[in-house]
């Protein structure tokens, strides 16, 4: 069987070593992340479905937190914000509401976004902002030192949990679905092709969408519990991972060894924030009402 | 460049402080505010949410204050002009976004209606007692500048005067009002929008293969882009260049927090915002601020109704610290009186300047409500003795 070419309608610099090149800012490289991250596959997926999704990239801006994901930002080759710990989703509400025609990403890790993020998390949901949240879940704080995170799957040993993680972890999936999230899936750092089409997905799709990936973290979580490299955790990544898509996400709780349900969860069509606005305000203001624009302090 | 006609409310009325400021947003150009509820300073964004949706904007009550402090800055990078607004409790926690705004050299609005502290303490009654918070609230070494309106009018004129340092300077710019000044009602007199001077975002006319977001023109500010124009630029709260790539060496952090720090010292200086009254023969001149200059304005009267040599020395720009004419003054004069509604605060500063060329008296109140007259007259006939 053999691959459809990819589709590069930019223009390549002529000493390009990778396509993935005019998406990134290549003076920033080499990259800090560790050999066997699954980061980095994340961030090709990324382009890979910019690219598909053909979205104008002057449009596209990418807002991160703090920790190992929150790093993207500083590598996209678009307008890209890194901001303070957990606040990447109440910056990216302002950057979508102050400009509309922006496609908003938000990418960060599992911590920033559910531990001192995740009141931020549930409330985007619930307004359905249109954001699209893509959640590196590597299972712990990594740039810190693989200390337990809200996700980190009972047993597991961390450096704040030498004896074992035993608080109940959060399922993701679950949480945005029961949030009001638009869209819900859940890939690993494996599933590439799978990815990169919900990555794709999303870009077109209204609302607030959510896309958890699991993602390796070979120098501390898979180290500390012996769980080998990176090869080694996408061998166990192929091998427990069981695409269900449409599955009840109240039945994809991850643990420390056992099935990875995958697939896309939820899609489903709600008013988003501004339409909820636009219509409140034409019921109870009428003509008076003023529809919020590109905003331009100079304007 | 004039006030756009759309957020300008020409007239006579009769306003409160916090509905005064409010409208000072509009007429600024403030298209977006984000907030959380908190006494005594909700009525600033409750009028905000009656009116912009007739104005053309975008208010939105957040979760928290954190959210709410950075959701501002993402509106500006959209390329609006916003603003939170807060009290006490959610003043401390918009530090870490106050720092994020410094660093970034987001030009933003925090209004804060000073309460009662600490921590939950006096929810319906003044004080100043975060004027220290306001200059050393977030970590690391910054530059702010802090404005402290005496009434509704001046809440309506100062918030225009801020939002426009915020574009100068590229700084967060730190309203200091107080619950008092917040809930009087005085008159207040909007003109019209073409006599009102309004400072535009300095946007690069570079082209973006030769911008840099951190390269500063020769005022020590640099030019700025929004989201969504083909820059493709990245910002980030970590040590940056002036590419704005993060940097983790000593010679940057130099560079950059210094310039950070620098940019606004003209505040020191020349810039500086301050009212003076009967200082030609002054031997005891009071400095104060807010509410509390409203009540020494009778204690100098009636000091000098009693035949002693008072002045008045008012702070409107309180950070950065108005030295150069305090400096000037502390020469030639006695003594200083600075009451105000705290246990000691913008005081030190007064002492600092003077350097023991005059005697600084401070007249405290852990607040809750104003100064007697009388406690700082008392102060006053002491020092003049």
């Amino acid at each position: 069987m053999s691959e459809p070419t990819l589709e590069i309608p930019y223009e390549m610099p002529a000493d390009a070593q990778n396509p993935v090149e005019p998406f990134l800012r290549m003076d920033r490289m080499p990259h800090i992340w560790c050999p066997g991250c699954g980061i980095g596959t994340t961030v090709n997926c990324f382009t890979r479905a910019l690219l598909d999704s053909k979205a104008d990239l002057d449009k596209v801006a990418v807002v991160s937190g703090i920790g190992c994901t929150g790093r993207v930002a500083g590598y996209a080759r678009l307008d890209s914000f890194h901001t303070t710990h957990g606040r990447a989703i109440p910056f990216a509400t302002g950057l979508k509401l102050a400009n509309p025609e922006l496609q908003v990403v938000v990418y960060s890790g599992d911590g920033d976004l559910f531990a001192i993020g995740g009141n931020h998390f549930i409330h985007a949901a619930r307004r359905n902002m249109d954001l699209k949240v893509i959640c590196v879940n590597n299972l712990t704080y990594a740039m810190t030192g693989g200390q337990t995170a809200p996700t980190t799957p009972s047993h597991v040993i961390s450096a704040t949990s030498p004896y074992g993680v035993f608080e109940p972890s959060f399922n993701l999936v679950q949480l945005a679905e029961a949030a009001g999230a638009a869209y819900v899936a859940r890939w690993t750092t494996y599933h590439v092709k799978q990815l990169a089409r919900s990555m794709e997905e999303v870009m077109k799709k209204k609302g607030f969408c959510f896309i958890e990936v699991i993602s390796p973290c070979p120098t501390l979580y898979q180290r500390k519990n012996k769980m080998g490299d990176g090869l080694d955790t996408m061998k166990f990544y192929k091998q427990m991972s069981k695409t269900r898509h449409g599955a009840p996400t109240s039945e994809c709780a991850l643990t420390k060894a056992g099935e990875i349900v995958v697939g896309k969860f939820v899609d489903r069509d709600r008013p988003d924030y501004f339409e909820l606005l636009n219509s409140q305000m034409r019921e109870s203001l009428g003509d008076r009402y003023a529809e919020p624009e590109v905003m331009c302090s100079e304007c | 460049m004039q006030a756009d006609a759309k957020g300008v409310l020409t007239g006579v009325h009769f306003f409160d402080g916090d509905h005064a400021c409010c409208e000072g947003t509009l007429a600024a150009g403030a298209r977006f505010a984000a907030g959380y509820p908190i006494t005594p300073s909700t009525e600033v964004v409750e009028r905000f949410a009656q009116r912009i949706p007739t104005v053309g904007g975008v208010f939105i009550q957040m979760e928290d204050e954190l959210a709410a402090s950075i959701a501002i800055q993402g509106a500006v990078w959209g390329g609006a002009k916003a603003f939170t607004v807060t009290s006490g409790p959610g003043f401390s926690l918009m530090m870490e976004h106050i720092g994020y705004a410094a660093m970034t050299e987001t030009p933003c609005v925090f209004v804060n209606v000073q309460r009662g502290g600490p921590s939950t303490g006096l929810p319906t009654l003044p004080a100043q007692a975060d004027m220290m918070q306001a200059k050393w609230g977030s970590h690391g070494d910054y530059g702010i500048v802090a404005l402290c309106p005496n009434s509704p009018q001046e809440c309506f004129d100062l918030t225009i005067t801020g939002f426009n340092i915020s574009e100068e300077f590229r700084v967060p710019v730190l309203m200091m009002l107080d619950e008092c000044v917040g809930h009087m009602t005085e008159k207040v007199v909007i003109p019209e929008a073409g006599q009102l001077e309004i400072t535009p975002r300095r946007y690069t006319k570079l082209p973006p293969e030769e911008y840099r977001p951190y390269e500063p023109r020769e005022d020590m500010v640099p030019d700025m882009v929004r989201a969504g124009e083909g820059y493709r630029f990245h910002m980030t709260g970590l040590t940056h260049d002036e590419r704005g790539y993060p940097s983790m060496n000593v010679e940057t952090q130099d560079r950059l927090v210094r310039r950070l720090v620098d940019k606004v010292k003209p505040f020191s200086g020349g810039r500086a915002l301050f009212e003076t009254e009967d200082l030609e023969d002054a031997q005891v001149v009071v400095v104060s601020y807010g509410i509390t200059s409203r009540v020494a304005q009778r204690a100098i009267q009636l000091a000098r109704a009693q035949g002693i040599k008072a002045g008045k020395f008012r702070l409107i720009s309180a950070w950065p610290f108005p030295d150069q004419a305090l400096d000037a003054l502390a020469g030639r004069v006695k003594a200083f009186v600075v009451p105000e509604l705290n246990l000691g605060q913008m005081v030190h500063e007064v002492a600092r300047v003077a350097a023991g060329r005059a005697k600084v008296i401070p007249v405290s109140h852990a607040g809750g409500t104003v100064h007697n007259p009388e406690v700082i007259l008392n102060a006053i006939v002491e020092a003049a003795r």
